[in-house]
């Protein structure tokens, strides 16, 4: 078993008076897909805010690679590595694909844009994922489908060598087809050596591509299972009630926090 | 090599050789996929040009078509500097009365020679308090070159050297980046609604204009340079250097792009195509070049030839602007911040630099503009800048198809919109019985026109 490459211990975060993050431990591991899974409302958009820098966080220990980090700025977190593929994109419509790919981190010659080399290097990246439904790295962003518009969040985080990739709700607003497509992509992100949080609902997709899944309740980590040790109606109570069987929350603090 | 020839596959696009029949569909293709282009303001100007020709026999005379640069200079100027505000989905109200204000100044350091005798003294001080605020505010937002411009500015009025022409129209231009600076905090940090922020400024440098006046106009026909800016015309060996200047500069930028982007094996267009757009280029050029180097003065005692500076002034500007927001990191995060700030913000763009850096480019640019209205109008009048004046900058922005919506719009469309709407006054007056009124419903015909087909072609290419 590998060392955890990103790991997050007793991290706390309140939006005035509500307590939305207790005590969370988190760890991703290196070439392994971890699924992040919980109710609406039970933090996980937070956490991930928290380890982009977005938000900031109260309290907590945040090790990256075994030294400890502070990630109060977008920028901390992307200069580590650290990529995110946000469930709403964060993709600039006006702008084409190698555009959004490298945005806020142009590569320049003599102080003005290189654009073919940026060009190059986009399509080298979505070849890298054998991409097959993209045929124009110059393409307007406004004329994707939401297949395709996933597809460069995605190469945007393999553009940058990334070593640990959050992909928030990935799959949600996708037809059979591209959701298939996405899937693949999630886990070739991973086998390539890349440690993958996914966030999502589907108990489908987490099956199927996870190696680990963390279920948070109400601000909580009710557990943290390997899929192969777990099932979709496990996963579904930790989910609804913060505990299965002898796994979870105990009885106490998952009544106490309803 | 095996990526390489993979990748090649899938973007076949990417490889295409662009020719001219390929430029020629691609344009027919974007012009069905709503997105016009300069489409629009060229048709605009072709349209006018033929009905006023037919209106009055002067109107295609080389001596009327020489006056146009000066006489629409001061709105494709502040145009330009409204595009980058209105590319951030921001409006800037005020800057035909920053304009006005700053002008103001310029006019009466130079009639006066010594500003600081010749205002209040509450209203100099206040001016130079107002300008090492705004120069604290630009250094705390890390606005640097907005900084550098205040400090100029400073300087020249505190030195006095503002009572030359030059140095008061630089003054100028350094308190509209104070203005900029001021009106950009207020906008992206304190978060205030641009169109509130400025509309309460543009009232309040209206009354600014006339402490700086002493309420008097002041007459810039007799400071030479000012004078010149829009009255004059470089002599004819000057306009063919300049010609020469910008064609060679296209030509060989163009080729060179064509050349490097072939041999990296990036999409490219072809030395064909890219050789006949230079060759048209160069032919409009040399025509206009020509003819303006011919004397077109109806007055046989004095001669009227060269391009005037007006034209130059304005070109110059335009290309800067276009290199500043396409080839610079900086214009990339300004398009990125119009078409979606979250995006920009979450990519580690610096959101609140950005805005502060568009209002104050604005806000100079808008100093400027009022340099050369007070020009074109022969004196710093009590109301320069007020009334129409943003409103038709505004317009021309969007008459050559820069979005109100943010995140689309180019430094081009403020010229070709400008151009469209200083023909309209111009054709007017050359018949005595077609008075204002007609001018301000024409214009505003065209600019419905202008912003129906902004509406309609975002409908398109939201639906393709």
């Amino acid at each position: 078993m590998s060392e955890p490459i990103l790991e997050i211990a007793k991290l706390n975060k309140s939006f005035g008076p509500v307590h939305v993050l207790h005590d969370v431990d988190f760890k991703v591991y290196p070439g392994e897909v971890t699924a992040l899974v919980g109710d609406n409302g039970a933090g996980k958009s937070t956490l991930v805010k928290c380890i982009a820098g977005i938000n900031g966080y109260d309290s907590g220990e945040i090790t990256f690679e075994g030294k400890p980090v502070v990630l109060d700025d977008p920028r901390v977190a992307t200069g580590l590595g650290i990529e995110f593929v946000y469930q709403d994109l964060a993709l600039a419509d006006n702008l084409d694909i190698t555009q959004n790919m490298f945005l806020g981190r142009e590569i320049r010659r003599f102080g003005f844009l290189a654009d073919g080399q940026m060009e190059r290097k986009a399509r080298e990246a979505l070849a890298s994922l054998s991409v097959r439904t993209v045929s124009s790295v110059r393409q307007v962003v406004s004329s994707l489908s939401g297949g395709q518009r996933q597809t460069v969040a995605i190469a945007k985080a393999v553009l940058w060598d990334s070593k640990v990739v959050f992909l928030d709700e990935p799959t949600a607003a996708l037809g059979v087809a591209q959701t298939r497509q996405v899937l693949d992509l999630v886990r070739r992100l991973a086998d390539q050596g890349r440690g993958v949080v996914l966030i999502s609902h589907n108990m489908n997709d987490v099956m199927e591509v996870a190696d680990r899944v963390c279920a948070l309740y109400l601000g909580r980590v009710a557990a943290e299972v390997k899929v192969k040790d777990t099932s979709t109606p496990q996963i579904v109570e930790l989910i609804t009630t913060g505990r299965s069987g002898d796994i979870g929350l105990a009885p106490a603090t998952a009544d106490k926090v309803m | 090599m095996s990526t390489s020839t993979e990748g090649a596959q899938g973007f076949s696009l990417d490889v295409e050789r662009r020719t001219v029949p390929g430029a020629i569909r691609d344009w027919f293709d974007r012009l069905r996929g709503g997105d016009p282009g300069a489409l629009p303001s060229i048709l605009g100007i072709i349209v006018l040009g033929i009905i006023f020709s037919q209106v009055s026999s002067r109107f295609l005379t080389s001596y009327n078509i020489g006056n146009l640069p000066g006489q629409g200079a001061y709105i494709a100027v502040i145009g330009l500097g409204l595009v980058f505000v209105l590319l951030l989905g921001e409006i800037d109200l005020s800057a035909g009365t920053t304009g006005g204000m700053a002008a103001g100044f310029a006019a009466r350091a130079i009639f006066s020679g010594d500003l600081h005798k010749a205002l209040d003294g509450g209203v100099y001080w206040g001016l130079l308090v107002f300008m090492v605020l705004a120069l604290a505010l630009a250094i705390w937002l890390k606005a640097w070159s907005g900084a550098v411009v205040i400090v100029i500015g400073l300087v020249v009025i505190l030195v006095n050297l503002d009572q030359h022409v030059f140095w008061a129209i630089v003054a100028a231009v350094g308190i509209g980046a104070a203005v900029g600076t001021f009106t950009g905090f207020m906008v992206a940090k304190v978060r205030i609604p641009s169109f509130v922020v400025t509309l309460a400024l543009f009232l309040a440098w209206q009354g600014v204009l006339l402490f700086a006046l002493n309420s008097q106009s002041i007459g810039v026909t007799d400071f030479d340079l000012w004078n010149g800016l829009t009255q004059k015309n470089l002599s004819p060996m000057w306009s063919w250097i300049f010609t020469i200047v910008v064609l060679a500069g296209y030509i060989g930028y163009t080729v060179v792009k064509s050349i490097t982007a072939q041999r990296a094996g990036l999409a490219a267009d072809t030395m064909q195509l890219v050789l006949g757009r230079g060759a048209v280029l160069a032919v409009v050029g040399v025509i206009l070049t020509v003819l303006a180097n011919h004397n077109r003065s109806a007055n046989t005692n004095v001669v009227i030839q060269g391009i005037p500076w007006a034209a130059v002034i304005v070109i110059a500007l335009m290309i800067a602007c276009t290199v500043a927001l396409s080839k610079t990191q900086w214009g990339r995060h300004l398009y990125a911040t119009g078409g979606n700030a979250e995006a920009a913000r979450r990519a580690g763009i610096d959101v609140t630099h950005i805005r502060m850096t568009a209002f104050i480019l604005c806000s100079s640019f808008g100093a400027f503009g009022g340099v050369l209205l007070a020009s074109q109008s022969y004196s710093v009048s009590l109301d320069l800048g007020a009334g129409n004046i943003l409103l038709f900058s505004v317009a021309a922005a969007v008459i050559g198809g820069t979005s109100l919506f943010g995140g689309r719009g180019k430094p081009r469309d403020a010229v070709l919109g400008a151009l469209v709407i200083v023909i309209i006054p111009n054709g007017l007056g050359l018949k005595a019985n077609l008075g204002p009124q007609y001018q301000q419903v024409i214009t505003g015909v065209v600019l419905l026109v202008a912003a129906a087909v902004d509406a309609i072609s975002r409908r398109r290419t939201a639906k393709g």
